[in-house]
């Protein structure tokens, strides 16, 4: 896999969420994905990056065009410096919500992404990785 | 700060959401919406999201909620115009929108909240018939 | 390739990225609707750390050493994204050969005084960016002969067509295989569909498919979920004795959707659905609807 094109963008704030949103969807658009396949990235984006706000009190996002095997993709890194999750098996599973909310922000992400990867360590913060395919199904 | 309009037509009350929602305009939309409800004792809520591109747990959970407060209040929640896009997203996303009534366009939905009011009051008479 | 060169070029690294970048660009063939100058220089920098990296390594001259794999997959990404867009060998090639007259040049510079050995280490760097340049031009082949493939595929491809049956129903004959991939571009088109005509009902008839896997029933299930979202509701026919049982062994909950045998079975169900009475007129048998739905 090599990248072709990388940039950074923080989030501190809700409204830094647009901007970010927008800026997704400029790259899904430029390598010809398709409106099912960037909806469902900016959608899982969306998930992960209120998460980040709200328990990872904001953080880092990397925003990167990809290539495998020549078909190009969307790579986005979701980096936060906050409490991290003790119990990363627990957070993934439908349904577990530690802010009363649905609970399906991480295990929904990542159905609607190809490749989903997350780090957590309590106390150092939490990194989630997520690739969407340009054909992928 | 920024809102998004409610209309009044007659029993019913539209809303068209022309922009995507940010978390804090989809909680103000809420409850506007809510306090609207109460305030005009409408009997229906027509949710118009055909131009919304995204709709995420957090949006999606606000739709729940303003249908199921609205039922207390005894008012129907109709979403409508959703993209397919949209729709096939939050199916893999693990979200049925129980509880929500949904309709293709303002037009069709409007006639199923009219048909909803006729069957609520039918349903009162046969009550009442029975009551006798 | 000595330790020298390779140490002279690394100095020069700054130098010889701009040259190139300045000979890429100016080649006026080469097109940015994929790849922007920022990204050509992001890209061609990341290629010159790892040629001058393998260029130090001792197995410089061995261009199948591993320190020339990177090497091998940034050029092959290039060459079959630079075929796939319809560009033309030359332009393609045309990577590794600009950077190939800019070493040269750095050679040329450091080794003025001594000849015998700027001959040799020309020699040794050309041997190098050659094969380099082999790699690329196998690469666009394979992807021209992908592009080939896909687009023979495309066109074999059956159609499957979205009829409109009735003011508000739609029927989707499915027929053959279905896998997912294929599954997914018909669902997609069925819901387009229904929100292109306003059809509340849309008929998936599966008769003509020889059977269903666990991964196509839930593309199926989904799709009535999708539609079901959007306002409008699904009825699924057509489902063979075979294929019931299939679904039934395989564990799949279709308990919260409509089925019907017929696809005839299933109009009959939309148009108690939409509230339509269709009834052959009393007098001369010809065919009629109450609601002026008639033929
Ligand atoms: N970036 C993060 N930092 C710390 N905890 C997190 C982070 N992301 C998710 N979590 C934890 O994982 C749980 C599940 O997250 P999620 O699936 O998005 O559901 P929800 O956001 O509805 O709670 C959260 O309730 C929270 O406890
Ligand atoms: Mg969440």
């Amino acid at each position: 896999m090599i990248v072709l094109s990388k940039e950074k963008l923080s989030i501190q704030k809700e409204q830094d969420v647009v901007l970010f949103r927008n800026r997704i969807k400029e790259l899904a658009t430029k390598i010809g994905m398709s409106l099912v396949n960037q909806t469902k990235l900016i959608t899982a984006a969306s998930e992960l990056v209120r998460n980040m706000l709200r328990y990872g009190g904001g953080g880092i996002t990397h925003l990167e065009i990809v290539s495998k095997n020549s078909i190009p993709g969307v790579r986005l890194v979701f980096a936060d410096e906050g409490p991290g999750i003790k119990d990363v098996t627990l957070a993934m599973k439908d349904g577990y919500s530690t802010g009363k909310s649905l609970g399906l922000g991480l295990p929904g992400a990542k159905r609607l992404v190809n490749e989903f990867d997350i780090k957590s360590e309590p106390g150092k913060g939490t990194t989630v990785t997520i690739i969407r395919w340009k054909n992928g199904l | 700060m920024e809102r998004i309009p409610i209309l009044k037509m007659g029993p019913f009350l539209l809303v068209t959401i022309q922009v995507d929602l940010y978390d804090r305009l989809a909680l103000t939309l809420e409850n506007d919406l809510i306090n609207m409800v109460s305030k005009t004792e409408a009997k229906g809520v027509l949710i118009d999201i055909s131009a919304v591109s995204i709709v995420d747990s957090f949006m999606g959970r606000i739709l729940g909620n303003i249908a199921s407060m609205s039922k207390i209040m005894d008012a129907a929640t109709v979403v409508v115009g959703m993209q397919p896009a949209v729709a096939i997203t939050l199916v893999e996303l693990g979200l049925t929108l129980a509880g929500v009534h949904t309709a293709l366009d303002v037009e069709q939905g409007m006639e199923l909240l009219r048909n909803k009011i006729g069957q609520i009051d039918t349903d009162e008479e046969g009550l009442y018939d029975s009551f006798i | 390739m000595n330790k020298e060169s390779a140490a002279a070029l690394k100095g020069k690294k700054k130098q010889i990225l701009d040259t190139w970048m300045s000979n890429q660009t100016k080649d006026a063939a080469l097109r940015d609707d994929l790849m922007s100058v920022a990204e050509l220089q992001q890209q061609s920098e990341e290629f010159l750390n790892s040629l001058l990296k393998a260029f130090a390594s001792s197995q410089a001259e061995n261009p199948d050493s591993a320190g020339y794999e990177p090497i091998h997959d940034i050029l092959s990404e290039i060459s079959i994204s630079r075929a796939r867009q319809g560009f033309s060998p030359r332009e393609t090639s045309a990577y590794i050969l600009s950077l190939k007259e800019v070493l040269s040049q750095m050679l040329e510079e450091r080794y003025k005084e001594d000849t015998t050995v700027l001959y040799r280490e020309i020699i040794s760097m050309n041997k190098i960016m050659d094969s380099l340049s082999l790699v690329t031009t196998e690469t666009y082949i394979k992807g021209r002969e992908e592009v080939i493939l896909r687009q023979t595929s495309e066109m074999s491809e059956i159609s499957t067509p979205v009829i409109r049956v009735w003011e508000g129903i739609l029927a989707l004959p499915i027929i053959g295989t279905l896998d997912s991939a294929r599954t997914q571009v018909v669902m997609e088109a069925l819901l387009e569909e229904i929100v292109a005509t306003g059809s509340r009902i849309a008929i998936l008839d599966i008769s003509g498919v020889p059977t269903v896997d666990s991964l196509v029933a839930q593309h199926l299930i989904k799709t009535v979920s999708a539609a079901r979202l959007m306002g409008a509701e699904c009825i699924i026919s057509g489902i063979r004795a075979e294929i019931a049982q299939t679904i039934v062994h395989l564990g799949i909950d279709l308990t919260n959707i409509y089925t019907k045998a017929t696809l005839a079975s299933a109009l009959k169900m939309s148009f108690s659905m939409l509230n339509i009475q269709v009834s052959k007129a009393a007098q001369n048998g010809q065919i009629g609807s109450k609601q002026n739905f008639g033929f």
